[in-house]
């Protein structure tokens, strides 16, 4: 991928981003703190090509077994309790519908 | 189609997942699904990665997944919705840290491979990565030990702070430059040390209740570091999510500062408030002002013939506890006919939305909960509101006097309502310090205690009128 191609990509995920997350209400704002939190585990995809090409080196599978771990830990943990928190938000029970008329 | 077409479709559907996730985020309706199709984004990117040609060992993947994985799943189920702050912090870090690991490792294998130096556009992801990713780790870190409470939560300074700070980013950008330019690996060991040291004390003298914008900044610090590994990988997907949440980090450390009237800068490199509870209570002609106080008795017989009342929660509700009981004196007052609301200010509690989601522990309807754009004009038309453990969010000071520290930041207007009732629990003063006028209002009653006891026995009085 050319560095023009890279840099076209990055302006417009951070235009989709700014427009997309701009609608978020306040009351969600912790949930989208956490569920962001779980997409930057993302880098999980980078820890796993490190590790799994590392071709025996030290340091690489010292780095990448510690960033897998990491990784692993972020997305999982991000995503479950962001479930937990979303599972908790209701609205308010509706009300008996009365008999019409 | 080759393998490595297949891959970057499903990239792309991965990245589509995030999204549309981050779309339906937009509405609480939605927003379950939304997390949901995220996290299936995430699964189509590993088993794609998983696949690619050019991972040949498994065996240190699945191990390290597994115990990551495991470790974060228990920590999600048990912590406590109160623990959230602390939380969001520790996995924000763990983020940064992989991302820094990830450069690290980029430019130990560049000079294995026997490169003298990194190109240019390398150069700049792997230390941008490496540096930004070890600031973020480390300061979430300290983030996390605060709200935690294994540190202080005051602001900790020392002499020549800032000119330290300062000393130590030059220092960490010439020895990233130099390092892309000279390939030795102690080089960047020791420049991803400095910005570790960097990340604590950027984060050491800045106090509790500027914690979300600090949350929010880190946030975007770990988002852009893993964009800045995506570069470095040559992988549109990190990149693409990197950014996204890079926005995200952004514009809430945008939202976070607005809240308080202050800059981005002036919250992160200000050491601000935590002067501790020096409140005088003493006029400026030097009187001592009166404060009258209100029994639970008289408070719980005027709420049930209230017609409207408000309930203003901060940090001292969750520091008490006392999210269920304050939810079960709303839904008594409303079996009696009572309107009921919640009026929540932007930067109440210890990260965004903090008080949104405590609330919904307690199974508070998401429609009682009002924003203060929302709660504001309310305020004429209500009879009663209930100030539980926030201070400085409804201090009138911010709007109406201009040498007030406070002045200009946006408040929730309760002084405009009939009665205020402050629950607190002494009259020390709040996070910045400031004397708070309100609690001297003739309008305004004090109700002086542990907020979760007087409700509870308020919910007990209010069932006995």
């Amino acid at each position: 991928m050319s560095l023009i191609t890279e840099l076209v990509i990055l302006v417009l995920a951070a235009w989709v981003g700014i427009e997309v997350i701009s609608k978020v209400p306040q009351m969600l704002h912790t949930p989208l703190m956490s569920g962001t939190n779980a997409i930057h585990g993302v880098v999980i995809v980078g820890a796993i090509l490190v590790l799994g090409a590392a071709a025996g080196g030290t340091v690489e599978t010292i780095c990448g077994i510690v960033a897998v771990a990491f990784g692993a830990a972020n997305v999982v943990g991000g995503f479950v309790v962001t479930d937990r928190m979303l599972q908790m938000f209701r609205r308010r029970p509706e009300p008996p519908k009365e008999g019409q008329g | 189609m080759t393998r490595a077409d297949v891959i970057q479709i499903a990239y792309l559907i991965a990245a589509f997942c995030f999204i549309l996730g981050l779309r339906w985020l937009s509405s609480p309706r939605t927003a379950r699904k939304g997390n949901l199709v995220a996290a299936l984004g995430m699964l189509i990117a590993i088993i794609a990665t998983l696949v690619d040609g050019r991972v040949v060992g498994y065996t240190w993947i699945a191990i390290a997944a597994f115990v990551g994985g495991s470790i974060g799943a228990l920590v999600a189920r048990r912590v406590q919705m109160t623990a959230m702050p602390q939380l969001v912090a520790l996995l924000n870090g763990l983020g940064g840290g992989a991302a820094a690991l990830i450069a690290i490792s980029e430019y130990h294998v560049a000079g294995a491979a026997g490169e003298a130096r990194l190109g240019a556009v390398i150069a700049v992801s792997v230390m941008f990565s490496t540096i930004v990713g070890s600031i973020s780790f480390a300061g979430s870190l300290v983030a996390f030990g605060k709200l935690q409470e294994l540190l202080p939560g005051r602001p900790i300074t020392w002499p020549a702070q800032k000119a330290l700070n300062g000393v130590g980013a030059i220092a960490v950008l010439g020895l990233a430059a130099y390092a892309s330019l000279n390939i030795q690996d102690p080089l960047l060991w020791v420049a991803a040390g400095l910005a570790l040291l960097l990340g604590v004390s950027a984060v050491l003298p800045i106090g509790g209740a500027d914690m979300p914008v600090v949350i929010a900044f880190l946030n975007a610090c770990t988002g852009l570091a893993a964009a800045a590994t995506g570069f470095a990988l040559n992988n549109s997907l990190l990149i693409i999510a990197g950014v996204l949440v890079g926005a995200s980090g952004t514009l809430l450390t945008q939202l976070m500062s607005k809240a308080m009237n202050r800059s981005v800068a002036s919250v992160l490199f200000g050491a601000f408030g935590g002067g501790g509870g020096s409140s005088s209570g003493v006029s400026a002609t030097g009187e001592t002002l009166p404060v009258l106080e209100i029994s639970v008795a008289d408070l719980a017989a005027q709420l049930v013939y209230a017609r409207r009342v408000m309930i203003v929660p901060g940090y001292g509700l969750a520091v008490a506890q006392a999210q269920h009981p304050v939810r079960e004196l709303a839904d008594l007052l409303i079996e009696r006919g009572v309107s009921v609301a919640f009026a929540i200010h932007p930067v109440a509690g210890r990260m965004p939305g903090h008080m949104n989601v405590l609330l919904a522990e307690a199974d508070v309807p998401y429609d009682q909960l009002l924003e203060m754009e929302e709660a504001n004009p309310d305020f004429p038309q209500t009879d009663i509101v209930l100030v539980i453990g926030a201070n400085d969010v409804v201090n009138p000071a911010a709007r109406d006097d201009e040498n007030s520290p406070l002045y200009g930041m946006p408040i929730l207007e309760v002084d405009n309502a009939e009665n205020v009732i402050v629950f607190k629990r002494s009259m020390a003063s709040g996070f910045a310090g400031v004397e708070n006028m309100l609690f001297h209002d003739p309008k305004t009653r004090m109700l002086f205690g542990d907020a979760r006891k007087s409700l509870t026995q308020l919910v007990q009085d209010v069932q006995a009128v």
